[in-house]
């Protein structure tokens, strides 16, 4: 069933599809309508769920974490400052391996003050052991939340995913969305059943003390499960395609095996992107896009293939990790290490400003006609 | 504060270097009329107004003045109605903000 | 793919347009995007809104600098703010305005198709709005619907039902007069 839907309604309706059972969440701009369509869904009954009205987004948290760990299905949602009060708690969850799915609201952190869309609040927590997925439209947020389970929950991986879309580009821009029905969704995504459960029948402790003896390895098997989830990701992201007529995979990629110069970015920037290859093959110049999707685990390998006969490459990156470069760009480049091709980091959109396809063009002129530099920075105003 | 004082640090800001390092707003917030924030107006109605100033003591921003009457600074008031709404006499009516 | 950009006030409906367009093209099985200007609103001051509508999938999503199509609510914008900045060359605009269309100058423009439509009148006289301040995103949906051909009146009537929440059919039939009007 087709709707025009915005951004984050459409992430409400991808939890009442998957059927958590526990939702908690606090407010904040422009996370909002997710949460109050969610609470009107369970109030009018559509969705049997625990709401649990929780009063910060750290407690939020913990309030999946708890249920997760109980057996539930759970969902929440934030944004910027309402992810990092979260930290310490996403942490947590991660190295628990509670398969919990967040939306996150890409918007920027504060100060100054800005409800606009930006990737450094997802980015800072990179290192927690979150998947994190980057969706380009609506369309895609719906899907990936439905895939977040059922890959997250998959007992080889037991690992959190934060999806994340673009506030107000997405969060707020009606779409068409087809939300498929009930009974498909119901056969690609089956209930929640973990091994290890809090269950008094079955009494078991969580997270308890692990000594140097121990700790290592349970490092070690969370990184594997990453490395297990690139697979994965890859194989349920075909049964979706087989399912749904929708297929995803860590990466996507548009018109780049041809391409002179390649474009690596991500969210609603890699949609743009696409439009702006388009434009520019009209005028001659070979150009593709290359969108990533998993942030983590990092798509080593597509990307390595995808690129490999390009002449030069730019990442658009919606962040920069201040004192180093764009996130994005600095691991792309890490794992291109040893190719010679030149590479250029591009910041752009920060702060919610918007970025046309005039300023993709001109990304691709400044690889045209400039040496490789790490940090260019579209559109500033020095 | 005189009708048309300027904000001494008020400056054309053409790029980063015109401004400070981090978003601080510098200079009083008197500067900072909150007039065109009002879509409703607040009226005192001074032949039903008793001088309580119960009016004065919720005003938020604030904008009434502790005068006899109280007066409503039109320059700030930026149009809550807590002043309508806690007036215990009524005095207090709203209209629509002129276009 | 068409794109559409809004003009109006705060307060006037821009936005609500820019969804009802939306809606009434997906009705007619098209792709579309909606979408305001992410910025600070106050009562009164500009609001721009975006519309997008395609045959295929529409991948953009920055905002719209080249429009086919620019409607505007409220004509004391004209002049104040750029409205006809980066229209497509024999672009339409839609004005609502007891004017007409040769009193109207777009300087930036190249060719504009200037039509003009008293939407106030209309939605006044369907009891949306006041005098001073009339409701006119619903009435100038019509006006949209005969002079760019972009939707049928009715899909427009359709999806003003489903959108607004009061006065469905004065909202509706305020659509139907200005689009018979245009006709005309």
């Amino acid at each position: 069933m087709k709707k025009v839907l915005t951004g984050n309604f459409t992430a409400a309706y991808a939890a009442t599809a998957a059927k958590v059972d526990v939702i908690a969440a606090y407010p904040i701009t422009p996370q909002t309508t997710i949460v109050e369509l969610l609470s009107e869904i369970v109030a009018d009954g559509k969705l049997d769920a625990d709401f649990v009205k929780v009063e910060s987004e750290h407690s939020a948290l913990a309030a999946c974490i708890g249920a997760q760990a109980a057996g539930a299905r759970t969902f929440t949602a934030t944004s910027a400052q309402g992810l990092a009060l979260m930290h310490e708690m996403i942490h947590w969850a991660a190295r628990g391996r509670l398969p919990i799915v967040l939306a996150n609201v890409n918007r920027a952190m504060a100060p100054g003050w800005s409800i606009w869309a930006d990737a450094t609040d997802s980015v800072a927590q990179r290192d927690t052991g979150w998947m994190q997925v980057y969706c380009e439209n609506n369309q895609e947020v719906f899907d990936t939340i439905l895939m977040s389970y059922k890959i997250g929950e998959r007992e080889d991986i037991l690992l959190p995913t934060l999806v994340n879309l673009d506030a107000f580009f997405l969060s707020h821009t009606s779409q068409v969305v087809d939300l498929y029905d009930e009974k498909t969704i119901d056969s690609f995504l089956p209930k929640y059943n973990p091994k290890i459960k809090l269950d008094e029948k079955s009494p078991c402790s969580f997270g308890a003390l692990t000594a140097p003896d121990h700790y290592y390895e349970f490092s070690y098997k969370i990184q594997k499960a990453h490395e297990s989830a690139t697979q994965v990701i890859k194989e349920v992201g075909k049964e979706f395609g087989k399912t749904f007529g929708r297929e995803y995979g860590l990466v996507d990629a548009y018109k780049c095996d041809d391409a002179d110069y390649i474009l690596i970015n991500y969210s609603t920037i890699a949609g743009t992107a696409k439009d702006a290859v388009d434009r520019m093959r009209d005028k001659g110049i070979k150009v593709g896009t290359l969108k990533v999707r998993y942030f983590r685990p990092f798509p080593y390998e597509e990307i390595k293939s995808t690129v490999s006969n390009a002449k030069k490459i730019g990442v658009i990156d919606r962040a920069v990790s201040y004192g180093q470069e764009g996130p994005f760009f600095n691991e792309t480049k890490a794992s291109l290490y040893g190719k010679t091709t030149p590479m250029y980091g591009f910041l752009a959109g920060l702060g919610g400003r918007d970025v046309s396809i005039k300023d993709i063009e001109s990304m691709v002129d400044y690889m045209k006609t400039n040496d490789p530099e790490n940090k260019i920075w579209i559109g500033v105003k020095e | 504060m005189s009708k048309n004082e300027k904000n001494k640090y008020e400056v054309e800001i053409k790029g980063a270097k015109d401004m400070p390092s981090m978003p601080a707003s510098l200079g009083s917030m008197k500067y900072n009329k909150t007039a065109s924030w009002r879509s409703i107006k607040p009226v005192i109605i001074t032949e039903k107004c008793k001088n309580c100033m119960i009016c004065w003591k919720f005003c938020p921003e604030p904008a009434i003045l502790p005068t006899t009457p109280p007066t409503i600074d039109y320059d700030y008031c930026k149009g809550c109605g807590i002043c309508v709404v806690e007036c215990p006499f009524d005095a207090i009516k709203t209209e629509k903000e002129g276009k | 793919m068409i794109e559409i950009r809004f003009h109006g006030r705060g307060g006037q409906g821009a936005v609500k347009a820019s969804d009802i367009l939306a809606m009434a093209a997906f009705e007619e099985g098209k792709q579309v995007q909606a979408f305001p200007f992410f910025g600070v609103e106050r009562r009164g001051a500009p609001v721009t809104a975006f519309t997008r509508i395609s045959e295929e999938e529409i991948r953009i999503h920055c905002y719209i600098y080249e429009p086919d199509i620019l409607v505007v609510l409220d004509p004391s914008l004209i002049g104040a703010v750029p409205i006809s900045k980066g229209l497509k060359p024999n672009g339409k605009i839609i004005i609502n305005t007891q004017k007409n269309p040769g009193d109207f100058s777009f300087p930036d423009a190249e060719s504009p198709q200037i039509f003009a439509v008293d939407c106030s009148s209309i939605a006044v006289k369907h009891g949306l709005g006041s005098e001073s301040a009339p409701i006119v995103n619903t009435a100038i949906l019509g006006a949209i619907a005969s002079a760019t051909k972009l939707v049928k009146i009715d899909s427009v009537m359709q999806a003003i039902k489903e959108r607004i929440p009061v006065k469905k059919e004065k909202n509706a039939i305020a659509a139907k007069e200005t689009y018979e009007n245009l006709q005309k």
